[in-house]
């Protein structure tokens, strides 16, 4: 059986330099698994579709999303409970899937990661002959 | 009415609490609310308007209801995930889903007709102007 798994990296003390101002967020993730793909749904919000990275070296799927600049909201602040900010995380995947097939869309603030799984590898038999 | 005025909008454990209490008791969640379903708002204001924004990532408008009564101002709606399909398993499920709703107090009245909502990139904007009996009017000095 073709075990597909996904897993944080730890540490992401080697990533990108950042682009942008203000913090960087780990995005909650939903993971699922299909027979046939797999799905890696992340919330992002304030970063539009240009503002996505997606990147598969080696086993390390890495997504980041740098906010857009935000058409300045003017006036003083009067509350102020959240910091909008960019995002990073990354997995760890199988080599089980079909990497020229990943398809990545972003929408309302959610990117969705679709991987296809690699056609399943055949069990590999060795025949021993008799001597 | 001081007591109801800038001194509980500023404190924003009250307001936390309050909150916490008001949406509790709307949607029927024993003690209080699930993290997540009272999402955080920045308020910002300047003389002619105030502007309350919050991140609602997946959210379409249509699934968002605001509303203004008096100086308050109540965010209400449902986040829909989408389920894997048949047969599909979770790895991980951190996102949210489910309904939610948020209430802040403005800083002062606003003019309920002209107030206006956009949701782009995740992050809902409320645009609230300030009502005209309220603006600060300019006095125009003539010479005698």
């Amino acid at each position: 059986m073709t075990q597909t798994t996904t897993r944080d990296v730890t540490e992401a003390a080697s990533g990108p330099e950042r682009t942008h101002s203000g913090p960087t967020y780990v995005p909650p993730t939903d993971i699922y698994e299909t027979e046939t793909e797999i799905f890696v749904v992340a919330d992002m919000p304030g970063v539009k579709p240009e503002g996505v990275t997606v990147e598969l070296e080696g086993r390390t799927l890495t997504i980041s999303g740098t906010p857009a600049e935000h058409g300045a909201v003017g006036g003083d602040a009067v509350r102020l409970e959240y910091r909008p900010g960019g995002y990073t995380r990354a997995f760890t995947v199988s080599d089980a899937i079909d990497r020229e097939k990943i398809r990545a869309s972003m929408r309302d603030g959610v990117l969705t990661l679709v991987l296809p799984k690699a056609a399943p590898a055949k069990t590999q038999r060795v025949h021993v002959q008799a001597g | 009415m001081s007591w109801r005025g800038f001194d509980e909008f500023w404190d924003p454990w009250r307001e936390f609490a309050r909150v916490e209490r008001d949406m509790g008791r709307l949607f029927g969640v024993p003690g209080g609310v699930r993290s997540g379903s009272a999402p955080a708002v920045n308020v910002r204001a300047d003389h002619d308007k105030v502007t309350v924004t919050a991140e609602l990532p997946g959210v379409s408008l249509e699934d968002v209801d605001v509303s203004v009564v008096g100086r308050r101002l109540t965010i209400r709606g449902e986040r829909r995930t989408s389920e894997p399909a048949a047969g599909g398993r979770y790895h991980r499920r951190e996102r949210e889903s489910g309904r939610f709703g948020r209430a802040v107090n403005l800083p002062y009245p606003v003019e309920v007709g002209a107030v206006t909502a956009g949701l782009k990139d995740g992050v809902l904007t409320v645009t609230l102007p300030r009502a005209q009996a309220d603006r600060p009017r300019k006095i125009t000095v003539q010479a005698a």
